[in-house]
């Protein structure tokens, strides 16, 4: 018997088309999985489920819960199921909290609100559920506020209120993507501990095809708002249909070939580099105090080489990466770039700027929405003591356009008539105009859908044959520092812990911290060697 | 465009329109006197009626506009022209001691309310459009100052901003070629608002003698001198206070239809 | 909590010791000199070195404004020039009525905008949002002082339900002071009310868009429990910022209230002042009102804490 039945379910948005025909069902105790990239209406078939849909939406077809049929339930009958048969967990849980609320008070008020039981009744189950989520009562009391817990402890204080009325289904909706590895695994484990103990369905909404394939009974594919392939989890993955199904699975695993690194000559060397934040001041005073964001690194990064640099958010790995790109002064130790120090006090050295270019994460906030495409990707020119004016500007804006995949007509368009992929590919354009000796890639792929990711992922190595460049890859995702990169950093709590040749590293890690992070990182099963073809 | 937007200019520009033209025609001289027409209502000859010394309404009313706008407008742009480059100095350094002294600053002259430094500026030096206008403008400094400040802080979270400094530039001049142009909007937006504020403010201390003085006329004074007929000459009274209302009406109604059709938000959503 | 009270109140004494200092240039140091500036051009050289003496004027102006502040420290705000009283005692007389006009407004202005706003923001984009958002929209274009005048045409002359002006003192009864001031409030309140509506309705608006209200919502809350339980104390606090700030364009405006309905207060004492030049009731007056505005804005700093844990709790 089917816990959730969705039929013919047909969505839209302000006369726009999100979901069309979406069928899929869970049982008790399984766990399905909607996967797909952006855009593909897996979000909304979850909000859809809990009849939580933007206001001017109109929906047709059929959700039965338990035998209820949901889109036919009153607005005050919803209110009813909503936290009790079935309830939510969602991406963002550093906002998915009420800053003024006390964690006891908001995991209780799930069971009030239902008139489950007596005030001081929900007090005590609202202990029990956070002792199940993994915050005991001593270092967590019900008296603490949001804001005194991290990323993953709030998404636990999320997952309890949803399971504190022990609801029949529960809904998750990119319940890990906003975390850590580490803390992914642990929360993962934690969902499918719940769904085995409580005999729970779990709808599970992710992009990340590695988790899906670990966690799930079934899988649901989604593109566009429909459902491409559906099937379960072992079968689905060893006879894919659908090509979309196989072209995502086979872009999340995507690798690249990168040539060979020439002989290493050092270019960056970074020694001893130290950098303290001040602390607010505690009083008016006290000496204010201080964080120590990057603590005693030192590395070498060649010409020609590729180094990968990952951790996890507040690692240092970004207060590093400004300090090499000589935003900020270092508190100790040196970086310079080909013999020149990087940071030269208030005004900026142009002759050691010029050499490296940066590429950041968010394709959205990248560019300055007011300018075109060509004032755009110039900015760096201001770096030239004798900038390209005229046609030769104009042949190094093409030139640089060209070279990312895109037309040399777009320097005359805005930045928002652009997709995130292409942003990226212009964010690329704009390091490469002048040549740098280096590029820094900032999480540069993170926020991008894993096909557009392989697209720009295949990008780089050809502008490694065609360029010789030099970078440093930061980000989180270890899979894809696996593949562009010869050498690899791993930075925990401001501290290089380990560094070595990328392969090696992950096969053979010497450091605890790095073992945990390849441990938890979820892995993609191994499939058909169509994975490893490169994606057209 | 928004109905908001199309109301908002037709107001505004009407009255800038009668106070332009005020310069070379109004029906009557604004300062003539005609006792044996006195407090005449609205009527052919009149369109405004007459008060008590005779003199026509209308055309004080033109009059009155250019007193009212020409303070508001300076106001404003001691506001803008001081208080701008005070925010974006402080974006630009923030969390420095100058930045800690602009907002201390900004903090401070909040707890001086326009009539109060209109007060002390009065009590020294005697009352005045000028005064007026000074009080009103130093009143805008913080306002125009703590909205650029503000917004310039989240532009310069953003990437693009960390891209513009490592293209080698300048904070004065990311301020100057990033932020600027990205808060403007904002900044049109405020300065109506502001401008529509400036406009009662100025009625406001006219109305208590610390405003223009005779024979300047304006809005304020206007209704000073039609309190004492208010009973028996509720037009005196009624007029002025109209024109004010649709003139900072008008000014509001501009600065929220500006907002709705200058947010980059709702312009991408459009395109 | 306690800590950041101390810096509020650390910050209160700066701004108070600064904001004096202001002041005191203006009045005492920008005329040149003071007392032959109170006197006029025409007083006999005699006349103005006894003021001059009785001013204190002889003495170094950082040790006269150092006497200034303790002397106000201690409740002397020296003596009236043309009153011959003290001023300390005048102001009292007239604060009775200034603040009391003020706090009565504020307190209608919240009564009033709390639920506009709050009903407008539940509303949103219905007949009844728009609705209070067009009145919000002319009370905030209306002059205060105008509508006084209205208000004393229709509910004074016509109607007769108020006096048209005057103040019948406190030693009337409660109710009889309330009842004088009322008409004062009201025009007083309704301007400042329609703003508050709208920054309330905003705030409300954008609580309403956060995560944390959908979380409320899958728990099982209906709009309205979410509306309340969640969004208005999260909303309140730039609401806060909001009637702090109007607290001081209230005491502003009552300077100007007062004159429409003759109510001898504050107002009218500076008015007075100015015309007969008593700079040091002028100056008095305007350092009461700033600390006013500075005491009220430091209260509604604590009320900041009291609403939001994550001010309590950073240092």
């Amino acid at each position: 018997m089917n816990l959730l039945t969705i039929t013919d379910l047909n969505l839209s948005i302000h006369k726009s088309d999100i979901l069309r025909d979406v069928s899929l069902t869970v049982g008790q105790g399984e766990i399905v999985a909607v996967t797909g990239e952006s855009g593909s209406g897996k979000s909304m078939t979850a909000l859809a489920v809990m009849q939580l849909l933007p206001d001017l939406s109109t929906s047709s077809g059929s959700i039965q819960l338990d035998g209820t049929e949901l889109t036919a339930v009153s607005e005050a009958d919803m209110c009813a199921l909503r936290g009790s048969a079935v309830g939510m967990v969602f991406q963002e849980p550093m906002t998915a909290l009420n800053p003024v609320k006390t964690i006891g008070d908001q995991v209780a008020e799930t069971i009030l609100i239902h008139k489950a039981m007596p005030p001081a009744r929900a007090k005590e189950r609202a202990r029990e559920v956070l002792e199940r989520v993994g915050l005991s009562a001593d270092k967590f009391p019900l008296s603490r506020f949001p804001h005194e817990l991290s990323g993953g402890q709030r998404q636990r204080v999320v997952i309890a209120m949803a399971i504190a009325l022990r609801p029949k289904l529960l809904i998750a909706d990119e319940p890990t993507t906003a975390l850590d590895v580490t803390t992914q695994a642990q929360i993962l484990d934690l969902l499918k501990g719940l769904v085995k103990e409580e005999n729970m369905g779990l709808l599970m909404i992710t992009h990340d095809l590695a988790v899906v394939s670990d966690m799930a009974d079934r899988i649901v594919v989604m593109r566009r708002g429909e459902i491409v392939e559906t099937g379960a989890t072992k079968h689905l993955l060893a006879h894919m249909q659908h090509p979309y199904t196989k072209m995502l699975f086979a872009a999340s695993g995507h690798l690249v070939n990168l040539p060979t690194p020439p002989e290493p000559t050092p270019l960056l060397k970074v020694q001893n580099a130290v950098r303290d934040y001040q602390l607010p001041r505690t009083s008016l005073f006290a000496k204010p105090g201080h964080y120590r964001a990057v603590n005693d690194v030192s590395f070498t990064l060649h010409r020609g080489e590729r180094l990968g640099l990952v951790g996890e958010s507040g690692c240092g790995k970004s207060t590093l990466t400004r300090a090499i790109l000589g935003l900020e002064p270092l508190q100790g130790g040196q970086i310079h770039l080909d013999g020149a120090p990087v940071f030269s006090g208030h005004s900026p050295n142009l002759d050691v700027r010029r050499k490296m270019q940066v590429v950041f994460q968010d394709p959205f906030g990248s560019f300055n929405p007011r300018h075109r495409v060509d004032r755009l990707i110039t900015e760096p020119f201001f770096l030239l003591d004798t900038p390209p004016k005229g046609i030769a500007r104009k042949d190094a804006i093409a030139q640089a356009l060209t070279a990312v995949g895109l037309h040399p007509d777009d320097a005359y368009k805005y930045i928002h008539e652009f997709s995130g992929g292409q942003r990226q590919r212009i964010a690329i354009a704009r390091a490469l105009i002048i040549r740098p000796e280096l590029i820094l890639f900032d999480e540069a792929v993170s926020a991008l859908d894993v096909s557009v990711r392989a697209q720009i992922l295949d990008l780089l190595a050809e502008l490694c044959t065609a360029y010789d460049l030099t970078y440093l890859f930061i980000s989180h995702d270890l899979s894809v520092v696996r593949t562009v990169t010869d050498r690899v950093m791993v930075m925990q709590a401001g501290e290089i812990v380990e560094q070595g040749v990328t392969e090696s590293v992950f096969t053979n890690p010497q450091h605890p911290y790095t073992k945990s992070l390849i441990a938890a990182a979820p892995r993609l099963p191994d499939l058909t060697p169509t994975s490893k073809e490169p994606v057209q | 465009m928004n109905r908001n937007l199309i109301i908002g200019t037709t107001l505004s520009s009407l009255v800038i329109f009668a106070a332009l033209l005020s310069f070379i025609w109004t029906p009557y001289a604004h300062t003539a006197m005609n006792i044996p027409e006195k407090l005449q209502s609205p009527n052919w000859q009149h369109w405004f009626g007459t008060d008590h010394f005779g003199r026509d309404i209308f055309s004080m009313i033109m009059v009155g506009a250019r007193t009212s706008i020409a303070v508001a407008l300076v106001a404003v742009s001691i506001g803008i022209g001081i208080g701008v480059p005070l925010g974006l100095t402080a974006a630009a350094r923030k969390g420095s001691w100058l930045d800690e002294i602009i907002m201390r600053g900004n903090d401070l002259v909040f707890a001086f309310p326009a009539i109060v430094i209109a007060i002390l500026i009065t009590a020294v030096f005697g009352a005045g459009a000028i005064n007026a206008i000074i009080a009103i403008g130093i009143f805008n400094i913080p306002v125009f100052a703590r909205v650029t400040r503000g917004a310039a802080l989240s532009l310069w979270e953003r990437d693009f901003i960390l891209s513009a400094r490592v293209a080698g530039k300048s904070s004065a001049r990311i301020s100057f070629e990033h932020i600027l142009p990205n808060v403007m909007n904002l900044l049109i937006v405020q300065g109506t608002i502001q401008f529509s504020l400036g406009i009662l403010a100025e009625a406001g201390l006219s109305y208590v003698g610390l405003g223009a003085q005779p024979p300047t006329p304006s809005w304020g004074r206007m209704l000073a001198d039609a309190q004492t007929m208010v009973s028996f000459a509720p037009h005196l009274a009624l007029i002025p206070g109209v024109a004010i209302i649709l003139t900072v009406l008008g000014l509001n109604l501009l600065g929220d239809g500006l907002r709705d059709y200058l947010d980059p938000r709702l312009r991408i959503a459009r395109s | 909590m306690l800590r950041y009270s101390l810096k509020r109140l650390m910050s209160l004494i700066l701004s108070l010791a600064v904001a004096s200092l202001v002041i005191f240039l203006v009045i005492e140091v920008a005329p040149g000199d003071p007392a032959s500036f109170m006197l006029g051009i025409n007083a006999q050289p005699d006349t103005v070195a006894a003021l001059r003496t009785e001013l204190g004027l002889d003495v170094p102006k950082t040790q006269r404004y150092l006497t200034w502040v303790s002397n106000m420290l201690n409740g002397d705000f020296g003596t009236s020039y043309t009153y011959r009283t003290s001023v300390a005692t005048m102001i009292a007389d007239r604060m009775w009525v200034s603040l009391p006009l003020a706090l009565y407004a504020l307190v209608l202005s919240t009564l009033i905008a709390f639920p506009a706003g709050i009903y407008a923001a539940a509303r949103r984009g219905k007949a009844g949002d728009m609705a209070v958002m067009g009145a919000t929209q002319l009370g905030v274009a209306v002059p205060n002082f105008w509508f006084a005048m209205m208000m004393v045409l229709v509910f004074a002359i016509n109607l007769r339900w108020f006096s048209a002006g005057g103040f019948v003192g406190w030693d009337k009864g409660l109710w009889a002071g309330l009842h004088s001031l009322t008409l004062p409030a009201i025009s007083l309140a309704l301007p400042q009310a329609a703003i508050l509506a709208r920054v309330m309705r905003s705030s409300l608006l954008d609580i309403l868009g956060e995560d944390f209200m959908r979380t409320a919502r899958a728990k099982g809350l209906s709009r309205r429990q979410a509306l309340w339980r969640h969004g208005v104390r999260n909303a309140m606090i730039p609401v806060l910022t909001i009637i702090g700030l109007q607290f001081s364009f209230l005491l502003a405006g009552s300077i100007i209230i007062e004159q429409v309905f003759y109510l001898p207060g504050l107002g009218r004492l500076v008015f007075q002042a100015i015309s007969s030049r008593d700079l040091i009731v002028v100056e008095s007056v305007v350092m009461l009102l700033v600390f006013a505005v500075i005491v009220v804005n430091f209260i509604v700093d604590l009320t900041y804490a009291a609403v939001d844990p994550r001010l309590r709790s950073r240092t």
